[in-house]
C-alpha cells in the first residue's frame, strides 16, 4: 500500500505491506533511526513518537495507520541546531548512558511538559514510568526533566 | 516487522465496518492490545479491520441522565473529559491507571472492554457502575449487562459478526462516592490485584474487584454486609474470600477495604 507520512515537517512516502510496523517505516522507510525498537509490544517506550502532537508508541501502530499524519520524532527535536531544553538537561545531568532509550525518553516527556508544564515531583516519576532505562538507575533523568521543566516554564534557573 | 501477513481494510462508518467482520478476522481499535498479539504472532487474524477512521464511535455524551460512550474513545479523551470527572468520577480514577500515557493516547474504551482482559480497570469500572453494553451486527443490534458480556479472560459474548459500538452508563444515586484502589509492581504495569467500588447513602452498594477471578464481576456478599452495616474492613473481607492464592487474597481485602473508605469518604 502507497502511504505518504509526514515526518518533522517533510513528507516521507513508501510502499508497505499492512503488517509493517510505523516503527518500521520510519527507521528502514524514512531511514530515519533516531527512533529505537526494543520489546515491540508496548512495554520498552523506546519507539515512542509524537502523533500529531501526543506521544505514542510507534510499534503498536501500523505505517498505513500514519498515512495523511504528521509525525515528530527526536530529530524534529531540536530546531536550527539549537538542542531542545529537555536535550541539553539530558547531556548536562547525565541522564544517558549508552543512550538507547533516550528518544523514546525525550519524545515521551516533551509531550507529557507540555501538556503539564507545572507537573509535580510524583506526577513526573509516574510519567517516566512509561518508559525504560537499564544504565541509568533513573536518577539522571529525573533531575534532567525537573530542570528541563524548570527552563521550560521560564523559572529563574540556577547557573551550574 | 513481525506480524505475520493478514488483509487490511479500513472502513469510514459502521455500516461499512459490519460485511467485513468474519470469523477470521479482527477488529484494529486502539491496538495496544492487538498489535502485541499480532508482533509475538499469538493472533493471526487474515483480516485486519481497521476501526480508527470511523469518526462515529467516538463521542462521549450525557443523555437522559446517562453517559454514552461510542467504542473508539480514546483513553486519553476520557481521562480529559470534565463531564466524567464531575459524574462519573470512578472512570476518571480508573483510566489514570490504564497503562501508560503514551498508552492511553491510542487505547480506547470500547477496546478495553473487547479485549475482556481480567487485569484491566475500565471493564472492573464500569462493572460497579452497571454500565450496558452496545452490540451492532448486520441482523441489529443487542444490549448486554456486565455479566452477560463477560464470559471469561479475554473472553466475551460478542460473535465474530458484531462490532461494540457504544458503552452505556447509568445515572448514579444521588450522594454516591466512588473508589479505586490497585496494587501494581510499577506504576502503569498490569495490576496484581484491585478493588472499585461504589457507595450511595440510600443503600446502593456496588463493589468489584480487578484480577482476582476470570471475569470483572459483584461481589454481592461484601455488598449486602455493608448495606446492612458492616465495617469497610469486614465487607471487604467477605469480598476478598473466595480469592485463590493467601497473597492476592490479602491485597484484594485491603484494596477493597481502601476502595470502600474512598467511596464513604
Amino acid at each position: 500500500m502507497r502511504i505518504s507520512v509526514e515526518i518533522n515537517g517533510r513528507a516521507h512516502e513508501g510502499d508497505v505491506e499492512p503488517r509493517t510496523l510505523l516503527s518500521d517505516f520510519i527507521r528502514h522507510g524514512a531511514g530515519l533511526t533516531g527512533t529505537k525498537v526494543g520489546c515491540e509490544q508496548g512495554v520498552c517506550g523506546a519507539c515512542t513518537v509524537q502523533l500529531d502532537g501526543e506521544p505514542v508508541r510507534s510499534c503498536l501502530m501500523l505505517a498505513v495507520q500514519a498515512n495523511g499524519r504528521a509525525l515528530r520524532t527526536v530529530e524534529g527535536l531540536a530546531a536550527d541546531g539549537e538542542l531542545h531544553p529537555l536535550q541539553r538537561a539530558f547531556h548536562e545531568a547525565h541522564a544517558l548512558q549508552c543512550g538507547f532509550c533516550t528518544p523514546g525518553f525525550l519524545m515521551s516527556m516533551e509531550g507529557f511538559l507540555r501538556e503539564h508544564p507545572d507537573a509535580g515531583d510524583e506526577q513526573l516519576r509516574e510519567a517516566l514510568a512509561g518508559n525504560l532505562c537499564r544504565c541509568t538507575g533513573y536518577l539522571g533523568i529525573i533531575e534532567a526533566v525537573e530542570h528541563a521543566a524548570r527552563e521550560m516554564r521560564g523559572d529563574q534557573v540556577e547557573a551550574d | 516487522m513481525k506480524p505475520a501477513p493478514f488483509d487490511y481494510r479500513a472502513p469510514a462508518s459502521i455500516d461499512e465496518a459490519l460485511p467485513l467482520l468474519v470469523l477470521d478476522s479482527a477488529v484494529l481499535a486502539g491496538g495496544q492490545s492487538l498489535v502485541p498479539l499480532l508482533n509475538l504472532r499469538l493472533a493471526r487474524p487474515e483480516l485486519v479491520v481497521d476501526i480508527n477512521g470511523i469518526a462515529e464511535l467516538d463521542y462521549i455524551r450525557a443523555e437522559d441522565g446517562a453517559l454514552r460512550i461510542g467504542a473508539m474513545t480514546r483513553q486519553a479523551t476520557l481521562e480529559r473529559s470534565e463531564l466524567v470527572r464531575e459524574r462519573w468520577p470512578l472512570l476518571h480514577k480508573a483510566v489514570e491507571l490504564v497503562g501508560h500515557p503514551q498508552i492511553r493516547t491510542r487505547g480506547t474504551v470500547g477496546g478495553s472492554v473487547a479485549h475482556a482482559d481480567p487485569a484491566a480497570e475500565l471493564p472492573v469500572a464500569l462493572t460497579v457502575l452497571g454500565a450496558r453494553y452496545r452490540l451492532r451486527s448486520p441482523r441489529g443490534d443487542r444490549v448486554l449487562d456486565g455479566a452477560d458480556l463477560f464470559r471469561g479472560p479475554l473472553y466475551t459474548a460478542r460473535e465474530p459478526n458484531e462490532l461494540l459500538v457504544e458503552i452505556e452508563v447509568p445515572e448514579q444515586p444521588d450522594g454516591a462516592g466512588s473508589g479505586f484502589a490497585e496494587h501494581a509492581r510499577t506504576h502503569g504495569d498490569f495490576a496484581t490485584a484491585g478493588a472499585a467500588a461504589v457507595v450511595a447513602p440510600e443503600g446502593h452498594t456496588a463493589i468489584a474487584l480487578l484480577g482476582a477471578g476470570p471475569v470483572p464481576a459483584r461481589a454481592e456478599a461484601a455488598e449486602r454486609a455493608l448495606v446492612d452495616g458492616a465495617e469497610p474492613r469486614e465487607a471487604a473481607a467477605l469480598a476478598a474470600r473466595d480469592v485463590e492464592d493467601e497473597h492476592r487474597r490479602a491485597l484484594c481485602a485491603e484494596l477493597a477495604r481502601r476502595a470502600i473508605e474512598e467511596a464513604m469518604a
